[in-house]
């Protein structure tokens, strides 16, 4: 019973929007979510999703990452249709919630392995993942569950790292993190678009997550407004 | 990467995270260790606890079956690693039989403690010709027990309550290898003048059992914990 994965898809253009979705309605336990969200993000964009608590921010994230279905309207994430294609688009994608989908009981270095390994991550990827987010020496063979907020934070962020997404989808990234932290995952994050991820942010914190962003997008009743960006693009 | 690769690497995840954090050792094993002890202080009459050892290290295993798919769920759910897994497009049937054979390894161990206890407390004995169907049967229960169990665990862990939920669901369906195994444990042990032939029909029974929650849950395993996370 020996089963490949599901054959990767070809990656999108440059030129074709990452995320695309049109009068998206999502509903959770009878009550929408979201209620006709339309939104477009281009290849290499920094999107910053802004709006108060309960908009709808998460669940719009969670739609593209594949794990809400759409009840009506249409939406494409990496060139895959978000109704009938989301088990091809969950292994190009990362997800970085409220919580970080960690192993307490495993060390920083044993949960990058394992995330890394759920897509083949090479060990030098593995290595320069922990590398990269501040995580060698010490810190390395510790336990999660001993790491502080914001290391955990940082832990989840080289896993995300080490499993190579297209679309790094985060909410609330700088929550627990110290303004050494921040500066980190802002530099993370750059990173990874100059290495041809797309980056959506969900974030409180407008005053950081806003410099970063390309864009920002308000997030208002299970509705996205117009844009706030500097750039003036449709959302 | 292959189901089966990625099956190993979820199981060996979950052995690594027992052996750190030593809940089967620590925990698992004292707790059945006590309920044997209880079962000898409740039935402490004469030839009583002989006869009835091998129902008592059954049902000392489907309780600490219930502790052990706990755990094996709440390392998932604790930091929402579950959902990371679905987020990272993990084949949920890997999903299922990685941590169907830590599971397995684990009650495999608290198995063969308990045939030792089962033999200290109670006075039980093993005759040569039996062990082949002692050991046949060890093996074929705990594969129906880690297929039930996971398959279940996975179906709770994303429901308030899961705590008493799982018993509830669990040991009903898990009554047929608590029957089977008890009387193939009996046949090999000659239990109150059983024939070591009268063994192998119930051994039949686990196959099937195992076998079939083993395919189901495969099967059932990604639209239950999609509907549960």
């Amino acid at each position: 019973m020996e089963a490949e994965p599901t054959a990767p898809q070809p990656p999108t253009t440059a030129a074709e929007p990452v995320v695309v979705l049109r009068d998206v309605v999502a509903v959770i336990g009878g009550f929408p979510v979201l209620a006709g969200a339309s939104l477009t993000v281009g290849h290499g964009e920094i999107v910053l999703l802004r709006g108060p608590n309960g908009a709808g921010k998460t669940s719009l994230l969670r739609l593209c990452a594949g794990l809400l279905p759409i009840a009506r309207g249409d939406g494409r994430v990496l060139g895959l249709d978000l109704a009938t294609q989301r088990d091809s688009i969950r292994p190009r994608v990362g997800l970085l919630g409220h919580r970080n989908g960690l192993y307490g009981d495993l060390t920083v270095a044993e949960n990058v392995t394992f995330w890394g390994a759920t897509v083949g991550a090479t060990p030098v990827e593995v290595e320069a993942s922990i590398e990269r987010l501040g995580l060698g020496g010490r810190l390395r063979d510790l336990p999660v569950a001993k790491l502080s907020a914001g290391q955990r934070r940082r832990t989840a962020l080289a896993c995300l790292m080490a499993r190579r997404a297209e679309l790094w989808l985060l909410d609330e990234p700088h929550a627990g993190l110290d303004a050494s932290g921040r500066d980190e995952l802002d530099a993370v994050l750059r990173q990874a678009v100059a290495s041809g991820a797309t980056v959506v942010v969900a974030s409180h914190e407008l005053e950081r997550a806003g410099s970063l962003a390309d864009r920002i997008v308000d997030v208002v009743g299970g509705q996205v407004g117009r844009p706030a960006g500097s750039q003036g693009c449709e959302p | 990467m292959t189901r089966w690769r990625t099956a190993r690497l979820i199981a060996a995840k979950d052995l690594r995270i027992e052996r750190r954090s030593r809940v089967l050792t620590n925990q698992v094993l004292p707790f059945a260790g006590v309920t044997m002890v209880l079962f000898a202080f409740a039935l402490d009459a004469s030839n009583l606890l002989e006869r009835v050892a091998p129902g008592l290290i059954w049902l000392a295993t489907l309780f600490s079956l219930l502790v052990l798919v706990q755990r094996g769920f709440a390392i998932e759910a604790d930091d929402g690693a579950l959902d990371a897994l679905r987020v990272a497009g993990v084949d949920p049937a890997a999903i299922y039989w990685g941590k169907t054979m830590a599971l397995a390894a684990q009650l495999a161990v608290l198995e063969v403690v308990l045939v030792v206890a089962a033999v200290l407390l109670y006075g039980a004995e093993v005759p040569a010709g039996g062990v082949v169907l002692l050991v046949t049967t060890l093996i074929t229960a705990t594969c129906g027990l880690a297929t039930v169990g996971t398959l279940y665990g996975g179906l709770t862990a994303g429901f308030t309550g899961r705590e008493t939920l799982l018993p509830l669901l669990v040991l009903p369906v898990v009554a047929p290898v608590l029957i089977g195994a008890t009387r193939a444990v009996e046949s090999a042990l000659g239990t109150d003048g059983a024939a070591l032939s009268e063994g192998w029909p119930w051994i039949g029974l686990l196959c099937v059992f195992a076998v079939a929650f083993g395919v189901g849950g495969s099967l059932a395993f990604g639209p239950l914990i999609e509907e549960a996370t």
